[in-house]
């Protein structure tokens, strides 16, 4: 060993030593590395690095076959960002009673949505819909289920603000983070400018931690980088069955992220008893889209049942057989819906259903997912 | 009254443009353009340079072939592309073929061989999707025979450099050949009949060419959907409801259409009746249209023969007056800047719908009608309008050219080509994209530290490599490590290089 690396070694141990100090003194070093499949730049910003990177697409759309690029997407926030996102997203702190946190109805052991078919609020009722998976949000141009956010900024004060769901209000939300013992110095590290905690840097942070959340290595994602042995035979047959034009799947579930980030009305039923929810109607005025929701990404997909916005499919068969059923089948009597052009009576057989469903259970990759923090700000469980 | 003021308006018309008749005197004379001086459209896609040859190939050429790979009846052709490597050529012998042929490969090239006429049939006996699936770049599908497939003939998932040639299709499904999400293709000297939707889809693609076509019998002949330098010439469009199309169809990811050229076609008798699919884009159009532009922008149709279509021409028109049609904020409704060049028009609109008798009324024209203009257009032209019954263009300006022959093809002189990744650049794709999720530099995660592998393999990249390909366990204390065998060997080694070089 040279000298010099023993002398680096030395202040390696050294800085150990003093992390555990500052441990002890039980403040948050916010961490000063980017989460894994990130690159920090020379302005310190964490840059998405991912095999995708090798391909083109269309347009620059991110959307297309096998080695096709990814859709634009949003990153360049600083490792101390994403890590106070980190803290936020699990701490209950960020509702009025301290009870909900993001992470109740966005865990990451379910594929980050909640194993619910619609979420339970703050005030311990359903809400409207069923919490959307959080993986690969970084690519997303729309959120929530109708479209109605652009960014993920935008949508962040969706949940916290919602009465029915965080319920929390701007002014307690700052008043809690402000007297908190640890968060004024947590939002100085990632927001070294700023002399007091703002909104739009609970919004931000948010934004950056859920941008980490990327699920790109798949055995599907080692197929379509060129080694065809990672999918078994029925699996194979389940994705041509996908891929094709009789089941169409993959004409709006577009890879590589199954998603073609479109608004479809497919006409999917209401579990019984809850009225028709008109979807992207209501943001967009218009209702031609009426009982349209965005298209989701199937990535992960087996981790999140139930499945559709209101959770009306228990298992992912069921969902799977929805399209089976015939254009509008389960259309309201009475209500004019537009639906999908792609949505027609496609006749697969028992078996192809089944391969399709073999198909999405190649699409789970949980490698990356976060260390939940073993301590939070709050104190709280 | 009314008829009066269109008279007075028609006057001035005509003392702009100049000439009169001779004899009834007060009629204006009709501005003839004689497009023999061929004055070039200056529009369109520019290339990068001056071809060096006029290649009419789309795919990359081949500096070494590979291996000839043989299918003949009673064996899978699927069998010979899980075996072929990229340079490799498929040929196919005449008899017949029940399987769905899947490439995701690069450079494969499916031919049939044709003897005496006996081609190679893929018979999916109503029962399989779809014929051939490609998601490969540089491919090239020839001399087949596809019949009784439920879904597409040939559909290209995103495939750059692809050429589907001398193919005959018939009865098979939704579309005959749909490259989709691709750029730089030739569809041409295919057959095509029977299908449900179009029989040449080309969708959410760029730099196309569609040419010497025979489609027929199907609800839509050829479609350009939210493409861009598409040249659709030379082709026979017979008898089908719709014959060619140039669309922008909302909600889907690629929101445009323009810069086509639709020429020299023979357009003929599509007056088939509309069996499309409930719901579909298609089923709307009314059976009986030559040529159908929505919402796209920059249409040239020139010296096309269109003849005994019976709805009409040509109907252009915006999303708001087209059945079947959601909204998208995102995709503008309006075709702009149709421009029609000379073509031969003979019996069309004689048995035409409604809607375009109201649109005739209402600019008080009689007759059949070849051109039918309705909703939204703006910066459109046309020369030699008196030659058609129209409705809805007469604001449309003169072209100020008259010939799209200064533009021979909008392939591209060098195949697209793959992102150029150098070995350092594909080590640190793999590296942040897969190694970093199980190891850190300095601490513990789920696999030992970076800084630990550094020490044991500094010297030896592909001992690493090797390692990394079929790994055994080590440790007691961490979990066997997946083998990372999906990456190829030149990854591989990037990988392990990279991974020896981080510092941090």
């Amino acid at each position: 060993m040279s000298l010099r690396s023993f002398t680096l070694l030395l202040s390696a141990v050294a800085m150990l030593v003093c992390a555990n100090l500052s441990s002890a003194s039980e403040s948050f070093v916010l961490s000063e590395h980017c989460p894994p499949s990130f690159e920090k730049n020379a302005q310190g910003q964490c840059k998405l690095v991912n095999m995708y990177q090798m391909y083109d697409s269309i347009e620059n759309k991110g959307m297309g076959g096998t080695q096709t690029s990814l859709p634009p997407y949003r990153d360049g926030f600083t490792p101390q960002q994403i890590d106070l996102g980190r803290y936020l997203f699990f701490d209950p702190l960020l509702s009025p009673n301290q009870t909900l946190s993001c992470a109740s109805c966005h865990q990451p052991q379910k594929g980050f949505a909640d194993g619910l078919d619609r979420s339970i609020g703050i005030l311990g009722e359903k809400v409207k819909r069923a919490a959307p998976t959080l993986w690969n949000a970084a690519f997303l141009q729309r959120l929530f289920w109708d479209g109605r956010a652009t960014t993920l900024e935008q949508q962040a004060a969706g949940p916290l603000f919602a009465a029915d769901e965080m319920g929390n209000t701007p002014e307690q939300l700052l008043n809690s983070l402000q007297n908190n013992t640890y968060y004024p110095d947590m939002f100085k590290q990632a927001f070294p400018a700023s002399q007091k905690i703002e909104l739009a840097q609970i919004y931000r942070a948010l934004a950056a931690f859920q941008s980490s959340l990327i699920s790109l290595n798949s055995r599907y994602d080692h197929y379509a980088h060129g080694y065809h042995q990672a999918l078994t035979e029925p699996e194979i047959e389940g994705m041509n069955i996908f891929r094709s034009f009789v089941a169409r799947c993959s004409e709006c579930h577009t890879p590589p992220l199954f998603t073609n980030q479109q608004i479809a009305v497919i006409g999917t039923p209401e579990p019984a008893g809850l009225p028709l929810d008109v979807g992207a109607e209501t943001p967009f005025h218009s209702e031609k889209l009426k009982g349209g929701f965005k298209v989701p990404t199937l990535r992960n997909i087996v981790k999140t049942a139930p499945y559709m916005h209101s959770g009306v499919f228990p298992t992912l068969r069921e969902a799977v057989d929805f399209y089976n059923k015939g254009r509008g089948h389960a259309v309201p009597e009475g209500v004019k819906m537009y639906i999908h052009w792609h949505i027609w009576e496609p006749n697969l057989t028992e078996q192809e259903i089944d391969r399709i469903v073999d198909f999405l259970g190649a699409l789970t990759d949980e490698s990356l997912t976060p260390a939940i923090p073993q301590r939070l700000p709050s104190g709280l469980k | 009254m009314k008829s009066n003021k269109v008279f007075v308006t028609l006057l001035i018309a005509g003392a702009f443009v100049g000439g009169m008749y001779l004899g009834k005197g007060q009629q204006p004379a009709p501005t003839i353009t004689d497009s023999a001086q061929k004055i070039g459209y200056q529009g369109g896609f520019k290339k990068d340079a001056e071809p060096a040859s006029m290649s009419k190939s789309a795919v990359k050429a081949r500096e070494v072939e590979g291996q000839t790979l043989v299918v003949k009846p009673g064996s899978l052709i699927m069998d010979a592309v899980k075996s072929a490597s990229p340079g490799d050529t498929i040929q196919i012998m005449p008899g017949t073929y029940h399987e769905t042929v899947y490439i995701d490969k690069d450079d494969i090239r499916i031919i049939g061989v044709i003897e005496q006429g006996k081609r190679a049939v893929l018979d999916g006996q109503k029962k399989l999707n779809d014929a051939i699936l490609y998601s490969g770049n540089n491919i090239v599908v020839e001399n087949l025979k596809i019949t009784q497939y439920k879904g597409n003939g040939i559909m290209g998932q995103a495939g750059n450099n692809f050429e589907i040639r001398n193919n005959i299709i018939v009865d098979t499904g939704v579309y005959g050949i749909f490259p989709q999400l691709g750029k730089n293709g030739i569809v041409e000297y295919n057959i095509v009949s029977g299908i449900e939707d179009a029989a040449i889809y080309v969708g959410m693609s760029d730099n196309i060419h569609v040419a010497h076509n025979h489609v027929f019998a199907s609800v839509a002949g050829i479609e350009i959907e939210n493409s861009r330098h598409a040249i659709v010439e030379n082709n026979f469009v017979y008898d089908n409801a719709g014959g060619i199309l140039a669309f922008v169809t909302p909600g889907l990811p690629v929101k445009t259409t323009y810069d086509v050229i639709i020429r020299d076609n023979f357009i003929h008798q599509n007056n088939h009746v509309n069996f499309g699919a409930p719901g579909s884009t298609v089923s709307g159009i009314p059976s009986g249209t030559g040529m159908l532009i929505m919402a796209a922008d920059d249409v040239i149709i020139e010296n096309n023969i269109v003849s005994d279509n019976k709805v009409a021409g040509i109907i252009i028109t915006d999303h708001a007056n087209a059945p079947n049609i959601t909204i998208d904020p995102e995709s503008d409704p309006t075709p702009e800047r149709t421009m029609i060049l000379n073509n031969v028009m003979v019996n069309n609109g004689y048995d035409t719908i409604d809607e375009a008798k109201v649109l005739m009324l209402s600019e008080f024209k009689q007759g059949n009608p070849d051109i039918v203009r309705v909703g939204d257009n703006t910066g459109s032209c046309i020369i030699n309008r008196h030659q058609y019954v129209t409705v809805g263009v007469s604001d449309w300006a003169e072209c100020n050219f008259t010939s799209t022959d200064n533009i021979d093809s909008y392939i591209l002189d060098e195949p697209v080509a793959p992102r150029e990744i150098h070995g350092s650049e594909r080590g640190k794709m793999a590296y942040l994209g897969i190694c970093t999720g199980c190891h850190t530099y300095t601490g513990r995660m789920i696999g030992p530290p970076v800084q630990v592998i550094q020490a044991m393999y500094m010297d030896n990249p592909q001992g690493l490599a090797d390692y990394i390909a079929a790994p055994v366990k080590k440790r007691d204390d961490y979990p066997e490590m997946p083998a990372q065998n999906y990456l190829d060997e030149e990854t591989r080694l990037a990988v392990a290089k990279y991974m020896l070089s981080v510092k941090n």
